[in-house]
């Protein structure tokens, strides 16, 4: 084997286990930064030996009985030949050998309980999902920073200040209390599904999107649906997201630039993505039926993604059961950004004018104030009344107030779009669709 | 997606069960990394048929093959990201057989999903 074939190789390997690897280094040698040390420790060894030994059958059992050699080493240069380095020699003469599950059992909890630690209180939301990337994703500062689109030093910086926070917070290691778990595990799914949003609609910057983000959180998610087959919110979560992500391919033109829902070819949407994404959803409902629960606010959102995922067309989706489901969610998530998009779902179903009725009332709230897409919801009911110097006047206020470049041409674009209609001939209402 | 190819006429054992234990692990590594989609295993192919376009006519013929030297066997959908993690993935399933099933030689096929 080459030496460029033999590292890309190692690399593959290290993607596939580092993730398990220092879940379960962090079980057995309870310190994150430490865990992470020893286990690139193992793979700089590995990038030493492999290329003339070739990649053993097992890399998984070889990795981990070099990290716990170096974990050892270190304890003992520590000098502290306490009970866990004890302890730790006894476990390791018990398993080194090739049994494929060797030293690396209750796998399923270790990565959940990665998870936990990465999702802390203790630290930032950019902070979890940074180190989410870094621990459980297997990511690279390198790749982060490109991913999020930021320095590499940046990147670098906040995942050891997220490591000191953890170790200044104590992080407990130990196995949370059934009540913890439920209230981490709500964390942990925020966490993912933010990590998804930054990628779906970048908040600010000169992109619309960054897609590495979306893929890796739909992966997360899948890897969640695993280690918490049994929650309904946990499927929810996944079935938004791989539905969602259906529509990345279709949501940007050659040159980056958006495409909203309305003008996206249908056919350019990921069929796979979609039945993995409606499966998910189908068990996110029967598991909430069995525990005779109401669907969680993921599960929402993803059966209105699911309508749209149905649907032929712009048309032919059911606005009316898209507007029920808003209102569903927005009673159970208060939040009203949900009743913006319920305004839009209404005024499909029912006509513009009840749009604006409800976006009228939405326009007292203090929380939505500077919200961009509050006059660029208008701007498009106006523009379906044929009120297009309305419509215009409101795309430049929207595009005002946005932080993201292409969203901003965008809403430039659909200002002079909406001028040009008020100064074609008048058409009738309803027919500007 | 990677598809295990074998020599259906070569076959004369039954899968053993470790083979099937060993593939349920491989499973649940895959769901636990996140790189498993969908897993399977193909029937034989006396259970299949094969629907050919030829000279404007498309006709339908039931398995098995006998004129077909490799058969798909199983296959598996996964999600990765970069050709060399497909690779290891590949070798894995290989393994899994050589630890498994003794005498019993194929290949495993990756392709790249279009689009994907």
């Amino acid at each position: 084997m080459g030496d460029e074939a033999a590292r890309a190789a190692i690399e593959a390997v290290w993607r596939l286990e580092s993730t398990r690897l220092i879940a379960a280094l962090v079980r057995i040698v309870r310190d994150v930064a430490l865990a992470e040390d020893v286990a690139q420790d193992a793979i700089v060894a590995a990038l030493a030996q492999w290329p003339a030994t070739g990649i053993p059958d097992n890399p998984a059992a070889w990795l981990m009985t070099t990290a716990k050699r170096r974990a050892i080493d270190t304890f003992r240069s520590r000098a502290r030949h306490d009970q866990a380095a004890a302890a730790l020699a006894r476990d390791l003469a018990e398993t080194v050998d090739d049994d494929p599950g060797a030293g690396i059992d209750h796998v399923e909890d270790d990565v959940l309980r990665l998870m936990f630690i990465c999702c802390h209180p203790a630290l930032t939301s950019e902070m979890q999902t940074t180190l989410t990337l870094k621990l459980v994703a297997g990511l690279s500062a390198r790749e982060i920073a490109r991913a999020y689109l930021a320095p590499e030093a940046t990147i670098a910086q906040r995942i050891s200040r997220a490591k000191r926070t953890l170790a200044e917070a104590g992080a407990a290691i130990e196995e949370p209390s059934a009540p913890e778990r439920a209230e981490r595990l709500s964390t942990v799914l925020g966490v993912v599904y933010l990590l998804f949003n930054e990628g779906y609609a970048a908040t600010e910057g000169e992109h619309w999107m960054r897609p590495a983000l979306c893929e890796e959180a739909v992966r997360l998610g899948r890897i969640l649906t695993a280690l918490v087959p049994a929650d309904p919110e946990v499927h929810g979560l996944s079935a938004l997201m791989e539905l969602q992500s259906s529509r990345l391919r279709a949501r940007a033109g050659s040159d980056g630039e958006p495409i909203l829902l309305d003008a996206q070819d249908r056919s350019r949407w990921d069929a796979a993505r979609i039945r993995r994404g409606l499966a998910a959803l189908a068990r996110a409902h029967e598991l909430a039926a069995a525990q005779d629960a109401e669907p969680g606010q993921y599960a929402l959102q993803a059966a209105i993604a699911a309508e749209h995922a149905r649907a032929a067309s712009v048309d032919d989706t059911d606005w009316n059961r898209v507007a029920l489901l808003y209102e569903q969610l927005g009673r159970l998530t208060g939040s009203p950004v949900v009743e913006l998009n319920r305004a839009v779902a209404l005024g499909r179903a029912q006509g513009p004018e009840a749009g604006l009725a409800l976006l009228d009332q939405l326009e007292q709230l203090p929380s939505l104030r500077g919200y961009h897409l509050v006059p660029s919801v208008r701007g498009d009911l106006y523009e379906r009344l044929g009120r297009g110097d309305d419509a215009a006047a409101e795309f430049d206020r929207a595009a005002a107030m946005t932080a993201n470049a292409s969203e901003r041409a965008l809403l430039q674009r659909r200002a002079i779009a909406a001028r040009a209609q008020a100064g074609a001939a008048a058409r009738p209402l309803g027919e500007t669709i | 997606m990677t598809m295990i190819k074998m020599d259906e006429t070569a076959l004369s054992s039954e899968t053993p069960p470790g083979v099937y234990e060993a593939m349920g692990a491989f499973a649940q590594e895959g769901r636990v990394n996140g790189t498993l989609v969908e897993l399977g295993g193909l029937m034989p192919s006396s259970a299949g048929a094969i629907v050919s376009l030829a000279n404007g006519r498309i006709k339908a013929v039931d398995g098995p093959f006998a004129e077909a030297r490799e058969l798909v066997g199983g296959y598996a959908v996964i999600d990765v990201r970069s050709r060399e993690e497909a690779v290891e993935l590949g070798r894995r399933l290989m393994q899994i057989h050589l630890d498994n099933w003794p005498g019993w030689e194929g290949s495993c096929e990756i392709r790249q999903i279009a689009g994907s």
